[in-house]
């Protein structure tokens, strides 16, 4: 079977001849009608579409955003804050960027619509240090938008005012996370915090009510407001609705971002009609579905079991091709939908060498505060790195396994498991590669290429 | 401080951005930086004092975020993505080209004080891997012919200013 076609809604104007990043160029396009049909309803109502259309968030945990938003603390009497994560960090994820740098205004009208349902009057856009430029596109957008009346007070003549500021992160991949994203926001070190009792809802930012959103996940709010909840949840599959935005980059013809409505589009179509199959003269060995900390999946592996289709329980036996990119399915075979982006690779990787690579990543990453995560984090990359680059030990996967083991669960945020992922799939699905590394470093290509 | 008076502005402003003052010390510190190039003790003594906090609640600020530094760098940086979907498309390679391009190690400043190349974690751009980050620019797809070509540039660009 073929992959279906894309459906681009919210990539819809992304790479459009002509399309600029301006508002004048937003406007001409429909820009801000939905924000003038928002402010004309009421807030509850508005959150009460979000729920409906089963929008889940686009960062990674895919938590509900309706069900996320009905948690906020509204009889605190304090200031609610709304945060946009535009703090895209986590590897394999490319996809806000895009958003940011060609359809700013896109991303504002969603925050606005957000700002106006959760009665919100100060967002911060917390942008990744390294995207200077997209912060420079987003002030612009923003000053735009406020001479326009859509942003700043008394927005459309309303009595409703909300102003939105660009705040820019410094290379930390841990302000992705809600908690260390807030302390960062603080003016401090990006150490997460411990829920209970700081959950955002309640105890955010300056200890107020706080929202915090993916910039994808506030550009569906625009396109749920503009539809409704009920024609959005028409999209895509049960539970898993609206489209997806793959990014998909390593070892494939077409690397890049695709669009297509959740749940409706194989692994196998992705990656062979969509992206072109592998590179010449290469087979698939690897793939990592939902950004590098999501677990492994190996090419020639099954997985069955029983699943929901409707109201019926119903018998599946998958190869790595077979498995719908939706956030169950990809959870049910025991790895994870997360940002969407794809990493694939093929049979010229080693995988104890890509693991290598990975955890180099997270134990820079880790911001120190537990000791599992900093301490494991840290010996993992050591032992991975002794085994490219000195003496591999036919023990080192079990050694590795027995750390990556003792590092979920006993963190004070999701970065735990983010950083044992790797290990525990890498070893369990590649045990062969690791155990017998110390003897087949010796017939690997001299040549290959450098990856840690 | 001796910063340029549209600086000095921009700071006064972004403070304003913010309920709380400690919130600004990130601003402040990309400010400072684009200004004057790194991170003195002056400066960190300057902004705890601007913001009303103890040098120390800025200076484990400055530790923490990879892209602040406390020393002078080239006059152009030279960032390649060093993770995964970068390496699988080549990004060693070139790292390596632009090391031996400007004769220097990683995080080193090259002997006309022109570069600076650093290893960096993922950029978010990985679909067009390799990519490198030169200032403020990103560049996308560079393979060793482009390092070579980006380098050239770069060695062109500072001897018309000689």
């Amino acid at each position: 079977m073929s992959a279906p076609a894309q459906t681009r809604i919210i990539f819809k104007h992304i790479d459009e001849t002509g399309y600029t990043n301006d508002i004048e160029c937003y406007l001409r396009n429909g820009g801000y009608e939905v924000l003038k049909k928002a402010v004309g309803m009421k807030p509850e109502d508005l959150r009460e579409e979000v729920k409906k259309a089963g929008l889940r968030g686009r960062g990674g945990a895919g938590f509900p955003c309706g069900f996320k938003w009905s948690l906020v603390d509204r009889k605190s009497g304090k200031p609610i804050y709304l945060i946009v994560n535009a703090d895209e960090s986590e590897p394999g994820t490319f996809k806000d960027r895009y958003i940011i740098h060609q359809d700013p205004h896109q991303l504002i009208e969603g925050i606005m619509i957000s700002c106006f349902a959760n009665d919100v009057k100060q967002a911060y856009i917390y942008i990744r240090g390294e995207m200077p430029e997209g912060a420079r596109i987003l002030e612009k957008a923003i000053a735009e938008a406020k001479a326009k009346n859509f942003v700043g007070p008394n927005i459309l003549g309303t009595g409703y005012s909300c102003e939105i500021y660009v705040h820019r992160g410094a290379g930390a991949y841990i302000c992705g996370e809600e908690t260390g994203l807030i302390e960062s926001l603080e003016g401090k070190r990006a150490n997460p915090r411990i829920k209970p009792p700081y959950f955002p809802a309640v105890l955010g930012l300056y200890q107020c009510p706080t929202i915090v959103n993916n910039v994808e996940t506030l550009c569906h709010v625009k396109h749920i407001v503009d539809m409704t909840g009920e024609a959005y949840a028409k999209i895509g599959t049960p539970n898993n609705t609206g489209t997806r935005i793959f990014c998909v980059s390593g070892h494939v013809q077409r690397p890049g971002y695709y669009e297509f409505p959740a749940g409706t589009i194989t692994m196998g179509q992705l990656l062979n009609d969509v992206c072109g199959g592998p590179l010449p003269g290469r087979t698939f060995k690897a793939v990592i579905p939902g950004g590098s900390s999501a677990k492994v999946l190996r090419f020639g592996e099954r997985y069955k079991g029983k699943r929901k289709v409707g109201a019926e329980m119903v018998e599946y036996d998958w190869g790595v091709e077979d498995v719908p990119m939706d956030f169950d399915s990809l959870a049910m075979i025991g790895s994870m939908g997360g940002s969407g982006g794809v990493i694939v690779m093929d049979d010229s990787v080693n995988m104890v060498e890509a693991l290598a690579n990975i955890n180099a990543f997270y134990q820079h990453e880790s911001c120190g505060q537990c000791t599992p995560c900093r301490e494991g984090s840290l010996w993992m990359k050591k032992i991975t790195t002794r085994m490219v680059h000195g003496d591999a030990r036919p023990q080192d996967g079990a050694l590795l396994k027995s750390v990556a083991d003792q590092i979920p669960g006993r963190t004070i945020c999701a970065f735990g498991e983010a950083c044992s992922w790797p290990t525990q799939s890498f070893y369990l699905k590649f045990k062969d590669e690791f155990d017998g590394y110390s003897e087949q470093k010796k017939t690997l290509p001299a040549d290959r290429l450098t990856i840690v | 401080m001796n910063l340029k008076p549209e600086t000095t502005a921009r700071i006064d402003e972004v403070i304003t951005h913010y309920p709380v003052k400690r919130s600004a010390t990130l601003p402040l510190l990309h400010l400072i930086q684009e200004d004057v190039g790194h991170i003195s003790d002056e400066a960190i003594t300057w902004i705890a004092q601007k913001l009303e906090l103890q040098p120390i609640n800025v200076l484990e600020v400055v530790t923490f975020y990879p892209m602040f530094r406390r020393h002078p760098i080239g006059r152009r940086h030279i960032k390649v993505c060093r993770t995964l979907s970068c390496a699988l498309r080549g990004g060693y390679k070139t790292c390596d080209t632009f090391k031996s391009e400007f004769g220097v190690e990683l995080g080193a400043v090259s002997a006309d004080g022109e570069a600076t190349v650093e290893f960096v974690e993922c950029l978010a751009s990985c679909g067009t891997a390799p990519v490198v980050m030169i200032d403020e620019v990103l560049h996308e797809n560079v393979d060793c012919a482009k390092a070579k070509a980006l380098a050239d540039q770069i060695k062109s660009e500072a001897a018309a200013r000689k």
